[in-house]
């Protein structure tokens, strides 16, 4: 356990309980309103140059299809090194996310590239299973070779107040999943409010994860900019009592340039510029990384460009 | 406007944009003044930017491969309905032509039966044009081989400045005719019967995108539009012929279809120039002999 000054609140599920529900409260409002002022700043000219190619830098370009085959994988590997293979000074992605099962496909596609492989694991997207089948699960991607592990919570578990048994879980997925990168999927679309997904983000931070995720990206709504907020306010707040960073992750629903130029002002405003790097912000997307490329194609040429101009998957 | 002898307050309207079936205010918060053949003011317009006629091309671009894969007959009917929107205020259109373009009643009434003929010409012409300009090609084998007209795409139209509603149709409803769709720079200076007629359009079955009308500088729009590489074809009709030399320079750097500025005499049989220019052939062997 790492956390820090923080006393023992782990310890028992009453303390726990105590901790998490003496958190103050999330002023809704208050939220939605500062979350819809920071999303109307004007980002031009070589501040937008530079949102762009750090929001296609921090993407975990996602597939998380029943119908993935090895070969979309490999497609998506391959733009996943070469984002537009018209723009070598286009930066590659952070990382390709898909199901435990494509890992190794992704594994050798990405070869020696410094593109990481994340892959969902813990019974994803519902998280309804035992905990022997989460962790081996979560021990199979990582024995074919995921250097990220994205885990969903017990969302049952947690709004039945069972906060000890969903922070015993990631404790122990997170020891499954070592040496691996740890992210913790809140699902924040069923936490149904803003009091919760500060807790769960304070539960998952107290269980060590590297990263917290707000969404599977199969639940509506997924991301959206009042739940980075709070998360990001959780983040900060950790940091300060317990001196460890956690990265945060937005996922689902985040499709244009604008919408992520948004989150990037957000995490700027909130947390600072410590964040602003791919180790500790990413996207979870699919189409979004299009629209980056459409953009960037704009400002490098000065006229728009169109979908035949880029790879469509 | 004369007061009438009641007190009431003038309603007056504010122009807005056609975009995805939507009339948004420009993006830039622009507008301009419009005024009639003598000079005076008649409305503010809105006074559309280039991420307007982004947003409009991403509408048309949506809504294109249902438009484009609705039947041809299906298309006709959709046509034939706009006809009978626009039949039904009549009176309204030829009072916006007449203060447009500073004729008579009488001859804006005329032009106004013109326009809405021409939707009904096209309307007829959706299901026929694929047996004119398609064929059952002669091969030597016993195989089919077929030539069948495809809509090009995204269309973008410099809409006639002079002829504000008869010319307008007359560009429009032949680039829908074909299945394709556009983003229309209405007449700079006599903008309000295009904007009328996206009224027309919004309530008349045309599937929102399809056609989508900008207001503004055609100057300061054209070329957005001719360098955009998601629009397919330009119909320079209404450019500023200085212009369309460097517009038809940019249509070629990105393989666009160009239509050449200049205004026919709009009255006159539209023929198929401009039914066919936004058409591209597609020619299939059959795979089985017989």
């Amino acid at each position: 356990m790492s956390t820090g000054t923080l006393p023992d609140v782990s310890r028992d599920d009453a303390s726990l309980r105590a901790f998490l529900h003496g958190l103050p409260g999330v002023d809704q409002v208050g939220a939605e309103a500062r979350a819809a002022m920071l999303s109307t700043r004007s980002i031009k000219t070589t501040s937008k140059q530079w949102a762009i190619d750090t929001a296609i830098s921090m993407i975990d370009l996602t597939t998380l299809e029943g119908a993935d085959t090895p070969g979309k994988v490999r497609n998506l590997c391959a733009k996943a090194r070469r984002p537009d293979p018209g723009d070598p000074t286009t930066p590659q992605v952070a990382a390709v996310c898909v199901y435990g099962d494509l890992v190794a496909t992704a594994k050798e596609a990405l070869g020696d590239s410094g593109v990481h492989v994340a892959a969902v694991a813990t019974a994803f997207p519902s998280g309804r299973a035992s905990l022997t089948v989460k962790l081996a699960d979560t021990k199979d991607a990582v024995a074919a070779g995921a250097d990220e592990i994205d885990m969903v919570i017990d969302r049952g578990a947690f709004l039945s107040g069972r906060y000890l048994q969903v922070f015993e879980e990631i404790v122990a997925v997170k020891q499954a999943s070592a040496p691996a990168h740890l992210k913790v999927i809140l699902e924040t679309g069923e936490l149904a409010t803003y009091d919760n997904v500060r807790r769960a983000a304070w539960l998952a931070m107290l269980a060590d994860a590297d990263f917290i995720k707000t969404s599977t990206g199969k639940i509506s709504p997924a991301a959206t900019l009042p739940v980075l907020l709070v998360m990001l306010e959780a983040v900060r707040d950790f940091r300060a009592s317990t001196g460890r960073q956690v990265g945060v992750k937005p996922a689902g629903g985040i499709r244009t340039s604008k919408d992520a130029i948004r989150h990037l002002v957000m995490v700027n405003e909130t947390v600072g510029e410590e964040w602003l790097s791919p180790d500790w912000f990413r996207f979870g997307a699919s189409t979004l990384l299009n629209d980056l490329l459409l953009q960037r194609q704009k400002l490098a040429t000065g006229h728009y460009s169109g979908p035949d101009y880029i790879t469509l998957d | 406007m004369p007061r009438p002898a009641t007190s009431r307050l003038d309603v007056r309207k504010t122009y807005k944009l056609y975009v995805g079936g939507a009339f948004p205010r420009s993006e830039s918060g622009r507008t301009y003044a419009v005024v009639d053949g003598k000079g005076s003011f008649l409305a503010n317009a809105a006074q559309g930017s280039r991420k307007d006629a982004r947003d409009a091309v991403v509408a048309a671009r949506k809504a294109f491969p249902g438009w484009a894969g609705a039947t041809a007959y299906n298309r006709g009917q959709v046509l034939y309905r706009v006809a009978e929107v626009m039949e039904g205020r009549r009176e309204q259109f030829a009072a916006e032509v007449a203060a447009a373009e500073g004729v008579t009643a009488r001859v804006a009434q005329s032009t106004v039966d013109t326009a809405i003929d021409r939707w009904v010409w096209y309307a007829g012409w959706t299901d026929k044009i694929a047996q004119v300009v398609g064929n059952a090609n002669p091969v030597a084998g016993p195989y089919f081989n077929l030539s069948v007209p495809e809509p090009t795409g995204v269309v973008a139209v410099l809409a006639p400045q002079r002829s504000a509603l008869l010319g307008l149709v007359s560009v429009v409803a032949p680039v829908l005719a074909g299945g394709s769709t556009c983003v229309v720079l209405a007449s700079e200076d006599r903008p309000l019967p295009a904007v009328v007629l996206g009224e027309v359009l919004a309530t008349s079955d045309v599937p929102a995108g399809v056609v989508n009308i900008l207001t503004g500088r055609t100057a300061e729009l054209a070329p957005w539009l001719a360098e955009h590489r998601d629009v397919n074809a330009i119909d320079l009709c209404g450019g500023d012929p200085e212009q369309a030399v460097e517009l038809e320079r940019s249509a070629a750097d990105n393989i666009k279809r160009v239509l050449r500025a200049g205004e026919p005499d709009w009255t006159s049989d539209p023929g198929l120039l401009r039914l066919t220019a936004w058409l591209e052939t597609k020619t299939v062997w059959h795979p089985m002999g017989v």
